[in-house]
């Protein structure tokens, strides 16, 4: 695709009209989502819906089950109950609609980053037609000077840049992240975040991200989705969706805004941090 | 559009790969390696010529250095040196290849389907256990003493390596990278070429290795026992005669045809270490 007019959402690229990424943006409903494995209930319902083009923040402690609803919107687990339905239909296996960034950049050892981004091609892209999207993909990125570089000779943020790249090469109509800057030090993850604000503001798809970073939720998301078990439920009882708050102004946002800081205070005492008051 | 440069790192470490003289330096190191690795059997031969020159050891138990290549030449005039050697390579070459293609195949069955694995690994760890010179009698008298018998018994050798480094390999191939693949909508046959297969590739190189080694150990006994020809027959008949200079003949040849065989797979490993990790 080479139109800077997403067809899905109508919705126009501003600055970077010519970087031609172009994605679709597809909507992701949950209806009753629960998870269990064995005995031990991970996710209990979770519904909510996403709109085309939303970034949407999922936040929650660690081991709430983020991940796992994230792996059954990308069909990797399949849901004990409920359904997640992406555009109207039902996930029901690795669904080709979405593409996956994992916490880990997860490239092939032995090829180079850039026959590692056209891994997540889809399946009969032209040739002619892929390698360009490549080279496209690598350089809104960043990594043109390191295309031909192995993984392991690049830095972890470089190789989580490329694991981005891999992703939107799939033109996905849900960009799932889990945690993609987590393990990425602080000044790189900053950056990772403009280069991902960027690259929604070229081609606004629809993009769930797992974080347990209040910050990163409050910088990137449009509403924040806090996951987490309520403090009168049992103690085996699965976790569900604790609020949902829509994330005020315009992106890119203020980091040091008091209207954030208040939000910041809010979220974090929803996962356990008290208040210190002076 | 952030203003992401080349990690400074990053850099560093491809300009250090890519410095020129690295090449040399290996190809020094390489050859110090060589030299390195012949002064002992060069420290042997010398201690073995003052033995026997000085007359410490008695000749008919313990030929010298000049007996024993006199005894080849005098095999190789009558054209059975050459000969001996051209079989046991050819049994070596021939059972290597069909026990390391089935022990591929069923490793790379048993390393990737569960089912398989409860069903096959099993059986073929009490086969494994057997000891290779149980095998001779019964390939003997199913397969007579012909080429199908050590043939057939070397297959056996190659094939164990092979099978448990290669079903391992794929048991443990990072489940982290299978996954991504299944996210990028690789399954099936493309899954396994695409991720599995590279994946395993140094250790299937090192199973062959390992397989060919063997594959010399079986060769030598399915020919002391039942052949007409070959360096294990040469061995065999030896001893009989009481040739203590053939026998360290065949025990040389063995060790410049084992070693050569396995440097040159060492080579493979090594290169595929390289590419494919």
């Amino acid at each position: 695709m080479s139109t800077v007019l997403s067809p899905a959402t109508g919705l126009e690229a501003s600055t970077l009209t010519s970087t031609r990424i172009a994605n679709t943006a597809d909507s992701v409903s949950f209806a009753g989502v629960g998870k269990s494995f064995g005995s031990r209930t991970v996710l209990a319902d979770v519904s909510v819906e996403v709109e085309r083009g939303e970034v949407i923040a999922i936040l929650g402690t660690s081991g709430c089950g983020k991940s796992t609803l994230l792996r059954i919107v990308a069909g990797l687990d399949l849901p004990t109950s409920g359904v997640v339905s992406i555009d109207g239909t039902p996930v029901s296996r690795v669904d080709s609609r979405c593409a996956f960034a994992f916490q880990e950049p997860r490239l092939l050892p032995w090829r180079t980053l850039e026959a590692n981004v056209s891994l997540g091609l889809p399946k009969k892209t032209p040739k002619a037609a892929g390698q360009a999207r490549v080279r496209e993909l690598i350089e809104l990125v960043g990594l043109a000077d390191s295309a031909g570089h192995r993984p392991r000779e690049v830095s972890g943020g470089m190789a989580q840049r490329a694991s981005l790249a891999r992703a939107l090469a799939r033109n996905p109509g849900v960009l799932l992240l889990d945690e993609p800057f987590g393990a990425l030090d602080a000044l790189t993850r900053l950056k990772m975040q403009d280069l991902l604000l960027d690259i929604h503001a070229a081609a606004p798809t629809t993009i769930l991200l797992v974080t347990h970073d209040v910050d990163e939720a409050l910088q990137l998301a449009d509403r924040v989705v806090l996951l987490g078990r309520n403090d009168d439920a049992a103690p085996d009882a699965g976790a569900g969706i604790r609020s949902i708050v829509t994330v005020p102004g315009a992106r890119p946002r203020d980091r040091s805004s008091h209207e954030l800081a208040e939000l910041r205070a809010e979220l974090l005492e929803g996962l356990g941090i008290e208040r210190h008051h002076g | 559009m952030s203003s992401l440069g080349a990690d400074p790192t990053a850099t560093s470490t491809s300009t250090r790969r890519s410095a020129p003289g690295r090449s040399t330096a290996a190809g020094s190191a390489r050859g110090i390696t060589l030299l390195g690795g012949a002064v002992l059997p060069l420290l042997l031969l010398l201690a073995w010529q003052g033995a026997t020159s000085l007359g410490l050891v008695n000749e008919s138990q313990f030929p010298s250095p000049e007996s024993v290549y006199l005894a080849g030449v005098d095999l190789g005039q009558r054209g059975l040196l050459g000969l001996y050697v051209a079989i046991s390579t050819q049994r070596v070459l021939i059972g290597f290849a069909i026990g390391a293609s089935i022990g591929l195949v069923i490793g790379a069955i048993v390393g990737l389907s569960r089912t398989w694995n409860v069903l096959l690994a099993p059986t073929l760890g009490g086969i494994r256990a057997v000891p290779s010179l149980a095998w001779v009698p019964l390939l003997i008298l199913w397969l007579k003493i012909g080429e199908e018998s050590k043939i057939t018994l070397i297959a056996i050798g190659a094939f164990f390596p092979v099978y448990t480094t290669v079903a391992a390999a794929l048991r443990h191939v990072d489940r982290q990278l299978v996954e991504a693949g299944r996210a990028f909508g690789l399954n099936g046959v493309k899954l396994f070429l695409t991720v599995q297969l590279p994946a395993v590739l140094p250790s299937v190189v090192a199973g062959l290795r390992l397989a060919l080694a063997q594959s010399w150990l079986f060769l030598v006994a399915a020919e002391l026992i039942a052949a007409s020809m070959g360096l294990g027959f040469l061995l065999s008949d030896s001893g009989n005669n009481g040739r203590t200079d053939r026998i360290f003949l065949a025990i040389l040849l063995l060790a410049v045809l084992g070693k050569t065989s396995d440097a040159v797979l060492g080579l493979f490993e090594k290169l595929a270490a390289r590419r494919w990790s």
